[in-house]
């Protein structure tokens, strides 16, 4: 049994960081503003409080908080700090109950950090859990969904005050909505959506995603280059592919980046050659043509140099990487899930099978 | 035409004479503690070297690593405060969040957020208000503040607001010293903010290390106009070093480059620096440096100014070398190399005794002893290497490795596929960079296409004003050409906009000098 995080301090939660993009699966975004913002409220000495969701009471209301908008205008125009107490406000007023734990949608990129400075600025605690297990580009996809919950009621707020709250009759609706009024709004906004109590939502959470990002932070920080492999053997997964790449491939397409990549192998990898497409995250590889990883399994690119995690944005020509291939959570692999997430959805021409059946 | 070129490094101080395009003298020296005295060295030995050979010199051109290193070693810095335009956003991080504690202490530490800023479309956040901003200079006055940085948000999509403050400023304080953020900077707000502050921090030290050059200059009797030479490789005049000392941080690898390109005449291939300590790998496009696309770390200080898109590693000439790890560098005895390398008489085996070892050069007087072992060290340094080759390239193409610096010696003839070549005076490269740059013009203006103006007569008239602002910058107008070019339509206004961004280079004018 995993070792669950109690408490989350500035060290550690710059190893949440770290690991969370591992998790991003080549996306998520910078985590490096959302540290700050928490290391603005924390100072040196503070630390958010981590609970598991089967200690808290049944009907207990948890709130998922996490930022939307352009990563361009995250880089400039940062919060004004007085987002979340609002947020919080509304949905309690929208629920007519008081929140008791604070959940990270998202748990790869920016999204794994902004929930801690709602967990820090109203002293309440972060669930050891997250809906997703990694990083996904659709509001849609989370494992809520699978549980047949709605994303609304939800409320955005701006840096200037201004709150707005939904209540829409699809997902397609909020995301449709919610995007045209994050624009109005200059581009980037704090929200709070998918509510959920304690209790019902469990079976359609992923548990300990926190603690798990922590490890993998641990484990980049000591074992740098050679993170890859201790990743594949902790996780039950593999190095796909060790390579330089040759050619990167890349373009904006309905708010989304798209793209694909080309590696040249090295090491025990020499003499092949391995193709990646992403859409924001990586969807699938080929090694030699022959497909060896897809969504919703994690795709995840390390430096082989430096054993740091490189996103999509990152990835550029000449770069040594490591190709690590890790099992998603087994609720991404029902049919109903694979429809939602799997390569087919993303238009890639192949069926999902899980990482290890491919290797064989 | 006849100029000076003058590099000081970490380690060496090279000077160099140059005739238009022909090398006349050059020496290297060690970079002294209080760099003017190595400086005197170097231009002593090499004036000396060309007596009777040059008469009147024309311009003397310095590129110095003064202000990189007083912020690496948090001294001669000014206490600079930071009015940021964001408000009612931007509290969640405030300036100085990420730097070292003894980089802030040094600084003293100390902002004001006030209303304003623009929206990513250009729509204003909240309007500017002159009595706020009057107040925070005044209060931050107060605290012993000497240099003031403005940041604003998305002041890189519109500047207006950043320069109204400016102006206000200057009537109500003409003796405060202030830097805009988007003089320096591009997007991203914290990394632009932090260029800013580290400018203004800068700018007493800028004024002193221009008056010991004039100095120097005098005392050598060198009757000639001073430059400095700016990251991008281009000159820029005492007056504006004064105002702007960050521009000029990275010149030491970008006149290397530049140096490279012009010795070995190819405009378009990788660089490769080798030094005591470092190998800097770079590539030139078109003769000057390829710039680096995102935040750049100055001294544990994200910062993102423009600046050369180098990769430096641990390996160089005096790089220590570990037998039973097959390791090179990263440590290294460093200038030490002449009394601890073996082939000196020393006992610290490193690199440069290994590639006397495998014939590929040859240097000191003793031998560098036997090495069973000789393939797999040398195997080490080249792969290494070729490692910093390959992330420096951005395609398949092929190209050559110009190989520059007292450590070229060390490289074999292919680095990752690609032919390695040294051109002559290989080891003067950044003096002879600083004495062959050239003179910028830029202009950035936003041209609303009224009256029938097509999108290429708003360009050329941009392209007009950067080559004024070249020639009055001292660039000869016959020898200007396009350095850089952008337009991006701009949405927020009505009507049809274009905001134009031109750089031009040309020559230095030397006629009448």
């Amino acid at each position: 049994m995993q070792n669950r995080i109690k408490k989350v301090d500035r060290e550690a939660l710059a190893l949440i960081a770290k690991g969370s993009t591992v998790l991003g699966a080549g996306g998520g975004g910078d985590p490096y503003v959302g540290r700050l913002m928490v290391q603005q409220i924390l100072g040196d000495a503070g630390s958010v409080d981590v609970v598991q969701i089967e200690d808290l009471p049944h009907d207990a209301l948890v709130l998922p908080i996490a930022m939307m908008g352009a990563p361009q205008v995250m880089q400039e125009k940062f919060p004004s700090g007085k987002e979340i107490p609002k947020l919080i406000e509304m949905m309690e007023r929208l629920l007519e109950r008081k929140v008791e734990a604070i959940l990270c949608i998202e748990a790869g990129g920016l999204n794994s950090t902004i929930p801690f400075i709602a967990a820090a600025q109203m002293g309440i605690p972060i669930v050891d859990a997250d809906a997703m297990g990694r990083a996904f580009p659709e509001l849609q996809m989370v494992t809520l969904t699978l549980g047949g919950i709605g994303a609304t009621p939800m409320a955005m707020v701006d840096d200037k005050g201004n709150g707005a709250t939904f209540d829409t009759i699809s997902n397609q609706w909020t995301e449709k909505l919610a995007r045209a009024l994050t624009i109005e709004m200059g581009g980037s906004a704090m929200v709070s959506l998918y509510p959920i109590l304690a209790g019902p939502s469990r079976p359609y959470l992923i548990e300990g995603t926190l603690s798990t990002a922590l490890d993998m932070g641990r484990i980049l920080d000591e074992h740098k280059s050679g993170a890859a492999q201790a990743l594949a053997e902790t996780y039950n997964g593999r190095v796909l592919f060790t390579g330089r790449v040759r050619d990167v491939e890349r373009r904006s397409d309905a708010g989304f980046t798209k793209g694909k990549l080309v590696l040249e192998g090295q090491l025990a990898f020499n003499g092949k050659g391995m193709d990646l497409s992403f859409q924001n995250e990586f969807l699938a590889g080929w090694v030699d043509g022959e497909l060896v990883a897809t969504t919703p399994d994690l795709i995840t690119l390390l430096d082989a140099n430096t054993g740091g995690p490189v996103t999509t944005d990152m990835v550029k020509y000449g770069l040594s990487v490591h190709v690590l291939g890790l099992p998603c959570d087994p609720i991404w692999r029902s049919d109903e899930a694979i429809s939602m997430v799997g390569p087919r959805y993303f238009g890639i021409d192949a069926d999902y099978q899980p990482l290890l059946a491919l290797s064989n | 035409m006849i100029r000076i070129g003058v590099d000081v490094g970490g380690t060496n101080t090279d000077a160099v004479i140059m005739n238009g395009g022909e090398f006349v003298a050059g020496s290297k020296r060690l970079t002294t503690p209080d760099i003017i005295s190595g400086v005197r060295n170097a231009l002593s030995a090499t004036m000396e070297e060309a007596s009777g050979k040059v008469s009147d010199i024309g311009a003397l051109m310095v590129g110095t690593t003064h202000f990189v290193n007083a912020l690496v070693r948090r001294r001669d810095l000014a206490p600079t405060g930071v009015i940021r335009i964001c408000l009612p956003s931007g509290a969640s991080i405030p300036p100085f969040s990420d730097w070292p504690n003894d980089l802030i202490e040094g600084l003293d530490g100390r902002y004001r957020l006030i209303h304003g800023g623009y929206e990513m479309d250009g729509r204003e956040i909240a309007a500017l208000n002159r009595d706020e901003l009057l107040q925070a200079v005044t209060d931050l006055r107060a605290e012993g503040i000497t240099e003031i940085a403005l940041s604003s948000v998305f002041s890189t999509v519109r500047s207006d607001m950043e320069q109204q403050a400016f102006d206000i400023i200057a009537e109500t304080f003409p003796d405060q010293s202030v830097t805009k953020s988007t003089d320096i900077g591009r997007l991203g707000l914290l990394e632009r903010e932090n260029a800013a502050i580290i400018n203004g921090a800068l700018r007493p030290l800028a004024a002193e290390v221009v008056d010991s050059f004039l100095a120097l200059a005098k005392e050598l009797d060198l009757q000639c106009p001073l430059y400095f030479t700016k990251n991008d490789g281009t000159l820029i005049s005492a007056d504006q070093v004064n105002r702007l000392p960050v521009l000029t941080f990275a010149c030491g690898p970008t006149n290397s480059m530049r140096g490279a390109a012009f010795l070995s005449g190819i405009k378009n291939g990788l660089v490769a620096d080798v030094g005591g300590t470092t190998m800097d790998v770079g590539e030139v496009q078109n003769g000057f440096p390829r710039p680096a696309g995102t935040a750049v770390s100055v001294a544990d200080v994200q910062t993102n100014f423009s600046m050369p898109d180098v990769i430096s590693i641990g390996l160089g000439g005096g790089s220590i070398i570990n037998r039973d790890a097959a390791t090179v560098g990263p440590d290294s005895v460093g200038h030490r190399l002449l009394e601890e390398g073996v082939v000196f008489g020393g006992s610290v085996l490193t690199a440069s005794d290994i590639a006397v070892a495998a014939g590929r050069t040859q240097m000191g007087d003793y031998s560098p002893g036997e090495l069973p072992e000789l393939d797999r060290l040398i195997g080490a340094l080249d792969q290494k290497a070729g490692d910093a080759i390959a992330r420096s390239r951005t395609s398949g193409e092929a190209m050559k490795v110009i190989a520059v610096g007292g450590g070229a010696v060390l490289l074999p003839d292919q680095l990752d596929g690609l032919d390695v070549i040294r051109p002559p005076h290989y080891d003067l490269a950044n003096a002879i960079g600083a004495a062959i740059a050239q003179v910028s013009g830029e202009d950035s203006r936003v041209i609303a296409l009224a009256d029938g103006m097509t999108r290429e007569e708003a360009i050329q008239s941009v392209v007009k004003a950067a080559e004024a602002a070249a020639v009055s910058n001292g660039a000869d107008p016959d020898t200007l050409q396009l350095l850089s070019q952008s337009d991006v339509p701009l949405a927020y206004l009505p009507g049809s906009n274009l905001a134009i961004s031109v750089t031009v280079v040309g020559e230095l004018n030397m006629k009448g000098a």
